[in-house]
């Protein structure tokens, strides 16, 4: 069973190699579910919609060529397509390091095991199980102006003219992060499996030292779970780019696609709106492209930078 | 990331010590005003973990609030129900297809359920259990092609189904999950890896084929992987969403309960406590599973890092 690559080529025996054979094809046979579907469901549609985005296509005829026109249609002519862009950015700048922090300080407080922080984690979990359209739908009717009690709350509390949320272009996006941070129980998990493998000796340490709790935090805990905020900033910047459900279904429910007045249009609902809409299937697989190089830049940070700038103490798949 | 998550004593630096049921152990020798300290930091703590708590819950609780109103209070600044329509629920299967929404539901995720664990196991026990060139190189590979975004395949994906006249059609979800998924094996192959070769390799002295050891010993032993797994393909069938919504909306029969809750408004005018009663219904399939499997779900959730 040794690797038979090491073997000098000369001392392979005929019998050796047949063995070798039935032990690749064996691996064929394995893999081939996986082989298939890449083939079938991955590669060859990618292809495809390659030469898709060089064309125009509306399902019925045959696809034209164009050339690059869609992706210069894009850049210099669609309005929605930079509207959706700067919608998608809106999240990835002002939602992402929110939902972090907002993780990190609730995987803080549970910390510290015993059977009643477990009540409390799974409080603090289960929402991130709800399926996503309950959740949208049930954001749109906590949020309403009217008969909401959230803003019955704040009226209470005394504020003159509480958000419309998801009537208003303002308020809108902060009621998707509301609904974001309420489902956070997910990166939650993995924030508090990051600080329980902090080692215990090198607070202890620090105590010695008479360092304080924000010290504490500063110089032990956050270089130790930087591997963490830097896997789920990335992970989340490629999400954001993603993000469908909950944009379609609150949008849906308050007046239609990116409502109210295109704030809620990202850049996976435009997408969905051109090519499942309006059937341009050229220009949505052009966006489609667009998408993978941005997402490709930001995975190859995650195998390239991970390494440079945070701090391991093992590794990512240990 | 393979942290225990339920130790049970806790030392905190020179923070008191906190027993398994949560009492801070008192030491005889700390001074009374240390000790009242330690008591106040315990209630402080306990305090802002209910107030998190509450603000975690009171959406769910809201959600079941209204969908015991009648529909006049549903609509109104009204937050507790004069009285418990339980009746909504029943009256959510009378006037919509709720239970044929649950039935295709339940369909499509148990299928699909089914072709991802057929399908990934295999090449998850490839991955892990044999020896070959290239290995580790096709394993990097399947990890990249879960941060492939959906959408570069999904319109050529449409177009095929469209032309194989799979739309509308329960096909074009349940086909592809029988052909391997990147995360499901990655998550198996993870488990599968920490089993002792010692145990593979005597099967193999007896002259075992990989298919045998793989079906008798290591499948056995990957029992709560497999059921992650499980778990992960079904949840994510039943909260899907986009996938109905593409080539599911043109037939109302087909119609999955995600479907049917966005598009409850236009079959029925703005009947709110009927729309949350059909989302508690919707919710709690999902809530069950987690609460009988949630240690297998959080522990999946801290390997991978994503949920399903």
């Amino acid at each position: 069973m040794t690797a038979l690559e090491s073997v000098p080529r000369r001392e392979v025996t005929p019998q050796a190699r047949r063995q070798h054979r039935k032990q690749m094809l064996t691996v064929l046979a394995f893999m081939s579910p996986w082989i298939l579907g890449f083939l079938i469901f991955t590669l060859y549609p990618m292809i495809s919609s390659l030469y898709f985005s060089f064309t125009r296509y509306d399902l019925l005829g045959k696809p034209k060529w164009v050339g690059l026109h869609n992706y210069q249609f894009m850049f210099t002519q669609d309005v929605d397509f930079w509207l959706s862009v700067r919608n998608t950015l809106w999240i990835v700048v002002v939602a992402i390091p929110i939902r972090v922090v907002f993780a990190i300080l609730t995987a803080m407080l549970l910390v510290r095991a015993n059977k009643a922080i477990k009540i409390y984690r799974t409080m603090f979990f289960l929402p991130s199980i709800a399926p996503a359209v309950a959740a949208s739908l049930a954001f749109v009717f906590l949020l309403n102006p009217v008969y909401g009690p959230v803003n019955q709350l704040l009226s209470k509390l005394g504020v003159a003219n509480p958000p419309l949320w998801f009537q208003d272009p303002n308020w809108s996006k902060p009621g998707l992060v509301l609904l974001g941070l309420w489902g956070i129980g997910d990166t939650m998990i993995i924030f508090l499996a990051g600080l329980l493998d902090v080692p215990r000796q090198l607070y202890e340490a620090a105590d010695i030292e008479g360092a304080g709790g924000w010290q504490k935090f500063r110089y032990i805990t956050l270089p130790m779970i930087s591997p963490v905020i830097f896997f789920s900033v990335i992970t989340g910047i490629i999400g954001s780019f993603q993000y469908f459900t909950e944009a379609f279904v609150t949008s849906s429910q308050v007046g239609g696609l990116g409502a109210p007045e295109g704030s809620l249009l990202f850049y996976a609902t435009h997408l969905y709106d051109q090519g499942f809409q309006s059937f341009r299937m050229g220009y949505a697989s052009a966006l489609a492209w667009v998408l993978l190089v941005v997402t490709l830049i930001f995975t190859l940070l995650i195998f390239r930078g991970s390494k440079r700038f945070v701090f391991y103490q093992g590794g990512m798949f240990r | 990331m393979t942290a225990t998550l339920d130790r049970e004593v806790v030392v905190t630096g020179s923070d008191a010590m906190t027993m398994p049921d949560g009492r801070v152990v008192p030491v005889r020798s700390v001074p009374s005003g240390e000790r009242r300290r330690r008591f106040l930091r315990f209630v402080a703590k306990h305090a802002i973990l209910i107030a998190v708590s509450a603000m975690f819950m009171v959406p769910i609780a809201f959600v079941v609030l209204t969908s015991l109103m009648t529909d006049q209070e549903a609509l109104s600044t009204t937050i507790w129900p004069s009285s418990f329509q339980w009746s909504n629920y029943s009256q959510v299967f009378a006037e919509v297809p709720f239970l044929r929404w649950t039935f295709n539901t339940f369909l499509i995720a148990i299928l699909g359920t089914i072709g991802t664990v057929v399908s990934s196991v295999p090449p998850a026990y490839a991955l892990s259990r044999m020896r070959w060139k290239g290995r580790t190189v096709t394993f990097w590979f399947i990890i990249a092609t879960m941060m492939l975004p959906f959408q570069v395949t999904v319109i050529s994906l449409y177009i095929i189904f469209v032309r194989l006249g799979w739309v509308p059609g329960m096909l074009p979800l349940i086909v592809p999950a029988f052909f391997g998924d990147a995360f499901s094996i990655f998550l198996l192959r993870q488990f599968f890896a920490s089993i002792p070769e010692e145990l593979s390799d005597a099967a193999r002295v007896d002259g075992a084929s990989e298919w045998a050891i793989m079906t008798k010993l290591v499948i056995p032993l990957a029992k709560p992987a497999i059921a992650a797994v499980a778990l992960f393909s079904f949840l994510g069938a039943w909260n899907d969403f986009f996938g109905p919504l593409l080539y599911l909306i043109e037939n109302q029969d087909l119609w999955t309960i995600a479907i049917g809750l966005n598009e409850f408004k236009g079959l029925h005018h703005v009947e709110a406590n009927l729309q949350m009663a059909a989302s508690v219904m919707f919710m709690i399939p999902a809530i069950i599973l987690f609460f009988s499997a949630q240690k297998v779900f959080i522990e999946g959730v801290t390997l991978t890092g994503v949920k399903g």
